[in-house]
């Protein structure tokens, strides 16, 4: 590899992608990985330091895509601050208000009807099952497999319309409220949900068969990137990462929110901490939530689905935590009040940034697709990133 | 790394086992829909830009120019104007502007709306070759229109 | 064929060009409608009945294009690569018989020569890598360098098995030993070679490798590379590069049709051999397509370790396996 060095040395051209007078000079050169790049899946800008393919240095360069979701936070009310929610993390919109509306609830002592808490889980684990099937698609289509994006996406297209369905959206869903959640489901949702799991489970079993047990996917998996819990543990990573380093951390148990106490489910940890190990946590967690979502129909009981609020939310001045397991991992909202309408403080701590930070230290010396695969094991989302 | 036949064997049928699940596939019925020639039920909740709800009585607007559309709204995206005719009860709407550019279709006015004048339309084929057609498309206009 | 030999060799040139470019832009056609079934779609319908059309629309969009010289490239050697790529694969096509008369060339070291054009492309593809001046481009020239390096040993190795088993280089004798039913094609001789099935599996790979197909895409790998040596092409140049791909998957099903499953000899003895050989050639083709639309790609170091510590050795084995068994028997 170090003929690439050599090669690319010899040629003494400046500007971005194209090699410049210093790197003729030097023994690396400068490999400029997005922001527009099909690997980064979004405006995600990776400068690499490359010596031939393997990489000495990774430095993310996150934000061209940031909105300034926090400042516009501290400029509108609670309810005006909800739709914003939803667009943080587009593939995990559920998870993300449902803390929004977790925080505001928690600080106001607003009541929810247990029939809204149930019907928050059940949607919010389609969302997951969702959000990892566009991962899983992603993911291959890094690794040069195109097909099983297209069945992911034929699977995620049934959790799609189900969701528009009761919401009225597909990505941005913006379906719970301050004390419940704004529609009630319908019988034909439940139908729905009840046949899409009965589907689900075979093509689980199709993926497992035509990409887990694939011999080219385990070579290009397994022992790839490795990440350790310390590692998680310093740059707070979260969600599949931590899980797939043997760390059974889910907010869902560890700091149990909602009605998920009263449900049964298994956190799946792989403790092998490689490429594979996080392929297999989030396979093994569209499982979990399929029977999580049974079970909540099971148990579905009825009841309003919208608790009183009052009108306009004001929250008595304090400091407020609210965290839910998103797809990604820990997504916590953090808002302090004065006691206005407004908040003074909106903080959102986004998963993917966590995961994001230690890919630095975790592609060291890798070779090119390989510090793909990670990336791509990290299942980031950009805006999410940036917020 | 050591490849013992056993695994080149076994790697080898999980290569198989993968084509046959593809062509198992490839003789299945296609799954998309080709969009401008056939298109999906939608969703009795989908949410469009609002237009306004026709009172089946009076055939006008329920509108009553409160304006709390104006202050849910997250972005600013809404105007509405009223006046008070002699011999009714409650305001009527004169004017109500939506720019639809910074409208997300949160739908926060249809759920604030006391009276429940607004409602999501269907439209959803919105294109057009100048952004001033969405700067202000004009409710009550379009009431009469149709 | 009592053409003289100048209108002859004329006659076959344009076929052979119209077969390649016939080929390059209806494959395109075939990989976009099978990868589309592959994947639950349709694939392109809207330009003609079933799309047919479609490779033309794209042709003549680009034709249309301005071939873009980005600033600071070796002008030559950027405008040669497509052709020194296309021009051997076409060379290629001279000595395959495609049916009993129909050959264009026939020349006793056939075999010799669609390996040394095959091995041209590979050059070629470096050169438009090395003269784009991108670093994606350079990454990718390198890469596929040392992958063909290292899948022409066993297939060559794989080969020469097949050349003692046959004794000539000649593709057209090749065939004619094939003749009488399907237990004489060189797949099902298994009294000289009892691995003869696997000898067929490691020169499907390598030639899979060697047109740098999926699952061994290394060089354009667009996940990690964006389009590797080709990035910077823009319109026909970037077209030549995909024709000469198809080209080189033709070639090298054709050459698996010629020493494997006996060219075009029938099964059955009914029907022309022409039909016979392109019915082989084809299915092979879709097997090539079918392969792409099934698996990830493989890494790099992976392929390499591929080569050298799995097919090397067992096409070595069968070598010494195939010879051992011709002195014995």
């Amino acid at each position: 590899m170090r003929f690439i060095t050599l090669c690319v040395r010899t040629l003494a051209v400046s500007e971005s992608n194209f090699i410049s007078a210093a790197e003729h000079a030097g023994e690396t050169f400068v490999l400029n990985l997005g922001p527009q790049h099909p690997a980064t899946h979004g405006v995600l800008r990776v400068k690499l330091t490359m010596d031939g393919e393997y990489i000495t240095r990774a430095e993310p360069v996150p934000g061209y895509i940031h909105r300034m979701h926090e400042k516009m936070g501290e400029n509108r009310n609670y309810a005006q601050f909800l739709p914003n929610t939803s667009r943080i993390d587009y593939l995990s919109a559920m998870h993300y208000t449902h803390a929004f509306v977790g925080v505001v609830e928690r600080a106001a002592k607003l009541e929810v009807p247990p029939r809204a808490e149930y019907i928050r889980v059940i949607t919010s684990e389609l969302n997951r099952i969702s959000s990892h099937l566009v991962w899983f698609g992603a993911f291959l289509l890094d690794l040069g497999g195109f097909t099983p994006l297209l069945y992911a996406f034929d699977d995620r297209e049934k959790i799609l319309d189900l969701l528009e369905g009761i919401t009225g959206s597909r990505l941005t869903y913006c379906y719970y409220r301050f004390g419940g959640v704004c529609n009630d489901i319908d019988d034909e949702f439940i139908r729905g949900t009840r046949a899409f799991l009965e589907e689900m489970r075979p093509r689980l079993k199709l993926y497992r068969e035509l990409v887990t047990d694939n011999i080219i996917l385990r070579k290009r998996l397994i022992d790839i990137g490795p990440i350790s819990a310390e590692l998680c543990r310093k740059y707070g990573a979260t969600g599949p990462v931590i899980r797939g380093a043997g760390v059974p951390y889910d907010v869902r148990r560890s700091e149990p929110y909602s009605v998920y106490p009263e449900l049964d489910f298994v956190v799946p940890t792989h403790a092998e901490g490689d490429c594979m190990a996080r392929y297999l946590v989030r396979m093994e967690e569209m499982g979990q939530s399929l029977r999580i979502i049974e079970q909540a129909l099971d148990r579905l009981p009825e009841g309003p689905v919208l608790g009183k609020a009052p009108k306009t939310v004001k929250l008595p001045p304090g400091d407020y935590c609210y965290a839910v397991e998103a797809a990604r991992g820990r997504f916590m909202v953090r808002v302090i009040s004065d006691g206005k309408e407004i908040p003074y403080r909106v903080k959102l701590r986004a998963p993917s940034f966590s995961n994001l930070s230690l890919f630095e230290e975790a592609s060291q010396g890798m070779m090119l697709p390989d510090a793909l695969a990670v990336m791509g094991s990290l299942d980031l989302v950009i805006p999410d990133i940036d917020r | 790394m050591k490849h013992s036949p056993r695994q080149i064997i076994d790697g080898f049928w999980s290569l198989l086992t993968g084509m046959r699940i593809t062509l198992g596939q490839f003789f299945k019925p296609t799954v998309t829909v080709q969009y401008p020639h056939e298109s999906l039920k939608m969703p009795t909740r989908f949410r469009g830009h609002i237009v306004f709800v026709r009172d089946p009585e009076t055939g006008k607007s329920l509108c009553i120019a409160c304006k709390a559309c104006e202050k849910a709204c997250p972005s600013d995206c809404i105007v509405v104007d009223g006046i008070k005719r002699e011999g009714e009860k409650r305001k009527s709407v004169t004017d109500f502007k939506l720019d639809f550019t910074k409208c997300s279709l949160c739908g926060s006015c249809v759920e604030v709306c006391p009276t429940d004048a607004l409602e999501f339309s269907r439209a959803y084929n919105l294109a057009s070759v100048s952004k001033e057609q969405f700067h202000c498309i004009d409710l009550v206009k379009r009431l009469e229109q149709e | 064929m009592n053409l003289p030999e100048p209108f002859r060799l004329l006659v076959f040139l344009l076929g052979t060009m119209a077969f390649v470019g016939a080929n390059a832009a209806y494959l395109v056609w075939v990989e976009r409608k099978g990868a589309g079934r592959f994947q639950r779609r349709t694939g392109p319908t809207e330009v003609g009945y079933a799309g047919l059309l479609q490779p033309i629309a794209d042709a003549i969009k680009l034709m249309s294009k301005q071939l873009i010289l980005p600033p600071g490239v070796d002008a030559t050697l950027f405008r040669l690569a497509p052709l020194l790529v296309l021009a051997p694969a076409m060379m290629c096509f001279a000595t395959i018989p495609f049916s009993e008369t129909l050959v264009p060339r026939n020349i006793n070291v056939g075999l010799v020569m669609v390996f040394s054009f095959g091995s041209i492309h590979v050059m070629a593809i470096m050169l438009g890598g090395w003269a784009s001046r991108n670093k994606y481009a350079i990454i990718s020239a390198a890469r596929i360098v040392s992958q063909n390096v290292a899948y022409e040993i066993p297939m060559l190795l794989v080969v020469i098995t097949l050349l003692m088993v046959t004794g000539t280089m000649n593709l057209h004798e090749i065939v004619q030993q094939q003749a009488g039913g399907f237990w004489n094609w060189n797949f099902f001789r298994l009294a000289a070679n009892p691995l003869m099935p696997v000898t067929f599996i490691i020169f499907y790979i390598c030639m899979l490798a060697e047109t740098n197909r999926a699952p061994f895409d290394m060089a354009e790998a667009e996940s990690e590379l964006v389009a590797g040596a080709f990035t910077e092409y823009a319109g026909m140049g970037f077209g030549v590069f995909f024709m000469a791909e198809y080209a080189n998957v033709v070639i090298g099903c054709s050459l698996a049709t010629v020493l494997f499953f006996g060219g075009w000899q029938s099964p059955i003895g009914v029907l022309p051999g022409l039909f016979w050989f392109l019915l082989k050639l084809y299915l092979l083709v879709f097997s090539v397509i079918w392969v792409r639309w099934t698996f990830p790609r493989t890494q790099f170091y992976g392929l390499l370790n591929l080569s050298w510590k799995i097919l090397i050795p067992l096409s070595l084995f069968i070598l010494l396996l195939t010879s051992a068994v011709m002195k014995l028997f």
